[in-house]
């Protein structure tokens, strides 16, 4: 058996990095992509080190997913820290494909148009 | 892997959706998200949660921070400005938990099977029954192309219904896999209700 405080702390110290808090403010799928719209050099310094290491990568248009598996950080934390730096105006958080009131058979349509031009 | 070297850098007004791959440990998931994928699959971790603390012994590495779980997936550029991801399931049924995640905001799901190992399919079949909001379509995934069965014989040893599509798969093979995929969004497209028409 591991005992109380143990495990308590086992569980808690990767959210160390994010102040505690183990949920995002803001809906992140896995496949929801971020993007730095305005990357400033100035406010990356200002950043932790997670945090900056995030900013920087979504220069380029990521997932979450993608964002926790480049950089090895925990989904969970990602999520967190993503919420963070979208709160500040610093990443930009891209609408999913079915959100912006798109309805399921035309985005349906448009996935079936794709996979068909898809070749070796 | 397909290549697509135009695609390799997503617009900045992407969108995206996503497919999940789900089917027991072994079933070829991540080599069907392979035959797919634009870029190399990658692996993303998930921090263990208090579902999966029973069956994670932690007394045997106390210095373990974390109990992790792998999720592997892939992506392919569908247009200019839409993303399709692919997500394969964690392979041991105990973490079930993820599966929810994994689903949620999912155009639907492709329930690999191995035809010599059809019972280890059955807990994601049973999933997707439960969850449906989820279409899928079961693809067995014949390596050398040969199906030992009839396909009316398998259906009934999965116990699935007349209307989830039941077709046979390479998924070493990209045409074989994106038609698996097409069969699965043509099935969806009868959930998806009428195409609105405008007064």
């Amino acid at each position: 058996m591991v005992t109380g405080a143990l495990l308590r702390s086992a569980r808690v110290r990767p959210y160390a990095m994010t102040g505690g808090r183990t949920r995002a403010r803001l809906p992140l799928l896995l496949e929801t992509l971020v993007s730095v719209p305005d990357y400033d050099i100035a406010i990356s310094q200002r950043l932790v080190a997670e945090s900056r290491e995030i900013y920087s990568l979504c220069r380029g248009v990521r997932s979450v997913a993608e964002v926790s598996a480049d950089l090895n950080i925990p989904l969970g934390v990602v999520r967190v820290l993503l919420s963070d730096l979208a709160d500040n105006g610093q990443i930009r958080i891209h609408p999913s494909a079915t959100s912006a009131g798109v309805p399921e058979h035309v985005l349906l349509e448009r996935v079936l148009r794709g996979l068909q031009t898809i070749k070796h | 892997m397909v290549s697509r070297p135009s695609s390799t850098e997503l617009s900045p007004s992407a969108v995206s959706t996503k497919i999940v791959i789900a089917g027991g440990f072994g079933a070829g998931k991540t080599t069907f998200v392979r035959s797919i994928s634009e870029i190399e699959p990658v692996t993303t971790e998930a921090l263990m949660t208090e579902a999966s603390r029973e069956t994670d012994d932690l007394s045997a590495t106390p210095d373990k921070v974390t109990t992790t779980v792998a999720m592997d997936f892939g992506r392919v550029s569908l247009d200019q400005d839409l993303a399709l991801y692919l997500f394969g399931t964690p392979g041991q049924d105990r973490f079930w938990f993820l599966w929810d995640d994994l689903i949620r905001g999912a155009l639907g799901a492709v329930v690999l099977a191995d035809p010599r190992r059809l019972a280890d399919c059955f807990p994601a079949i049973e999933y997707f029954e439960n969850t449906p909001e989820a279409p899928f379509v079961v693809a067995l995934n014949c390596f050398d192309g040969i199906l030992p069965f009839e396909l009316d014989d398998v259906r009934s040893a999965l116990a699935i219904g007349p209307e989830v599509p039941l077709l046979t798969c390479d998924a070493r093979d990209t045409t074989s896999a994106v038609y698996t995929l097409v069969e699965l969004v043509r099935y969806a497209m009868s959930f998806a209700g009428p195409v609105a028409v405008e007064a």
